[in-house]
């Protein structure tokens, strides 16, 4: 391992400890609901990207179905409070145990498909997901389920009168899914992941176990995007199976990474932290009278960017750096 | 259960596959030539379908005539995105494959914002056509008309594409092209401009069928969605590229439609698709008819 890319790690970890302080200051400075509201979102879908990118960026493995696990994730810790009172936390870590096993069980016939009938059997099961919750009467159907109130408390994870309890947890699970993917950049794991992206026949040869480096991807990712599935309905405190594993939640992952940088360390959180305030904004400025502008708006910035930044935003600072530093500061 | 039931909804399963097929041959079309997936086709379909209702609404012309127009419109439009849009997404040189999905896929999202600022969000519909509502009865079963002339003009238009590729110089091109882009250039074929007119005639084949779809389905800025997916899934149980596999996987997603719908409650129809896609590419990962 040269040393530069030592140093890259210990300076991203040091910018990654600045950042998360000065976040959590956030609070301080922004009282406005509404926009702790688009904090909250940001924070949440740089998560659920930085996950989505463990499988989908490192991997090279599309899923444009994970929706299903942050559905699966909102619904076992539902399920679970509303029928049986069990706490919202042990719903949480059930339904993140369970997304990952069945990421595995869906892993075992799915990695053998390759380009795009894997990315279309991604899509299919989440859609055969949304569709059997919709008819699943037990699980509350198409009408979905209320989350009772119990008043405020961190122990039901339930909070009415602020919204900065959500912030807190937003924040923690952002930096915990960062912290999850840059560890195992530097793990075995991470290697055998970019050598299965690039080549998968050539890194079989050399000694990878391809399928199990793929299983491993699944189930890190699919447990991190439950989690903010299970934190998603506690902060809505209403879900229906449209509103927590529609398509749009696969879409939604995917975006902030491909527009940041897919399969790079600051793609996700580069691009939440850009994409999902513009949405939110676009959309209640300009989207409020239905006309489709936010769409039309949104749309755009996703042609343009993808076109002419195929390596993401992230890319704009290594190629900056790449004019200031001596050739190979960066990886 | 009757075997009159039964038989009456293979019947219209195997008409609504005929025109799945329709939907989605110029998508495999365009993978076969380029290994492109189109992720705005959906959109592609909206647009003929309201272009077919407006030629209805401002100058009255029933969509079985409009349906020519439409296709060639919808040419000029696939040709049109591929030299605005996807050609320079065949440059990059990093990411290949998610440029092409997100490139296509922003492509379709500003489709249905555009269809939405002009159109409004409404259902329309289109009331008074030559074929709407009109069924015809073969021995006890009933057809409805515009879904049987679809169908008709789905195997015409298949007879038709299959004669165009293996019969004419520019269906060549477009073979010699999709075996070899680099070789094609060095007897004087211009790679960019096969592709823009396999893009037009992907377009023009969605085009036609959206023209059919206008009579019977409504239409909506949404209204690709539903079917796009259904198309993706007939061209991969097909076999990506394999014109004849989407022939055959349109069929199919027809009848397995109409079987679940008779086993199954209708909100779960969709189930059974995607379960036979599953089991298919379990079997065989690169569908019915794809290359191995």
């Amino acid at each position: 391992m040269d040393k530069s890319f030592a140093v890259r790690r210990r300076r991203d970890l040091l910018i990654a400890a600045v950042l998360a302080v000065l976040a959590g200051l956030a609070p301080l400075f922004v009282k406005d609901v509404y926009v702790q509201n688009i904090l909250i979102l940001t924070l949440m879908y740089a998560a659920l990207s930085q996950s989505w990118n463990i499988l989908s960026g490192y991997c090279g493995q599309i899923s444009l179905g994970h929706a299903l696990y942050f559905g699966i994730g909102a619904y076992t810790t539902e399920l679970l409070f509303t029928k049986f009172g069990v706490l919202p936390w042990f719903g949480m870590l059930g339904g993140g145990v369970l997304a990952a096993i069945i990421a595995m069980a869906l892993g075992y016939p799915f990695f053998r498909l390759r380009g795009h009938y894997f990315v279309i059997a991604t899509i299919v099961i989440a859609e055969i997901g949304l569709l059997l919750f919709q008819n699943w009467d037990w699980a509350g159907a198409a009408l979905g389920i209320t989350i009772p109130v119990r008043g405020d408390s961190w122990l039901k994870f339930q909070f009415m009168r602020s919204k900065l309890p959500y912030f807190y947890f937003a924040l923690a699970l952002c930096c915990l899914a960062w912290f999850v993917t840059w560890w195992l950049e530097d793990s075995k794991w991470g290697f055998w992941w970019r050598a299965v992206k690039d080549n998968p026949d050539a890194a079989e040869s050399l000694g990878v176990v391809v399928f199990n480096s793929k299983m491993g991807a699944a189930a890190v990712s699919a447990f991190l995007v439950a989690i903010g599935g299970a934190f998603y309905a506690q902060y809505l405190a209403y879900i229906d199976p449209e509103s927590v594993m529609g398509f749009q939640f696969s879409l939604l992952m995917a975006l902030p990474a491909v527009l940041g940088g897919i399969g790079t360390l600051w793609g996700p959180v580069l691009g939440a932290a850009i994409l999902i305030p513009m949405t939110e904004l676009t959309r209640s400025y300009i989207g409020g009278s239905g006309r489709g502008v936010d769409l039309i708006v949104y749309g755009a910035l996703i042609v343009l960017i993808s076109l002419a930044l195929p390596q993401g935003l992230v890319s704009l600072f290594s190629r900056a750096k790449a004019k200031n530093h001596v050739k190979g500061a960066t990886r | 259960m009757t075997a009159q039931a039964i038989i009456q909804s293979l019947a219209s399963g195997l008409l609504m596959g005929l025109l799945y097929g329709l939907i989605a041959v110029g998508l495999a079309l365009i993978f076969g030539l380029m290994d492109v997936v189109n992720f705005a086709h959906g959109e592609f379909l909206m647009i003929a379908m309201y272009a077919t209702f407006f030629l209805f609404a401002f100058f009255a012309i029933d969509p079985l005539l409009s349906a020519p127009l439409v296709a060639a419109a919808l040419f000029v439009f696939g040709a049109v995105v591929y030299l605005l849009i996807v050609r320079f997404a065949m440059r990059a040189k990093a990411n290949a494959g998610m440029v092409q999905i997100f490139s296509t896929f922003g492509l379709a999202i500003v489709m249905r914002g555009l269809a939405q600022f002009f159109f409004t969000p409404d259902y329309r519909s289109i009331p008074q056509s030559w074929l709407g509502g009109k069924t015809v009865s073969v021995a006890g079963i009933f057809l409805p008309e515009p879904q049987l002339i679809g169908a008709l003009v789905s195997i015409a238009a298949f007879a038709g594409l299959y004669f165009f590729i293996n019969r004419t110089d520019f269906g060549r091109a477009l073979e010699a092209t999709r075996e070899d882009p680099g070789a094609v250039a060095l007897v004087g074929i211009d790679k960019n401009r096969v592709f823009a007119l396999g893009w037009g005639l992907g377009a023009a084949l969605v085009g036609l069928a959206g023209a059919i779809m206008a009579v019977f389905f409504y239409i909506y800025p949404d209204v690709g969605a539903s079917f796009a997916l259904i198309a993706y899934v007939t061209v991969a149980l097909g076999g990506f590229g394999s014109v004849f596999g989407a022939f055959a996987g349109g069929i199919i997603v027809g009848l397995v439609e109409a079987v679940t719908a008779l086993v199954l409650p209708p909100s779960l129809k969709s189930v059974g698709i995607y379960a036979v896609y599953l089991l298919v590419v379990f079997i065989r990962p690169r569908g019915l008819f794809g290359s191995m």
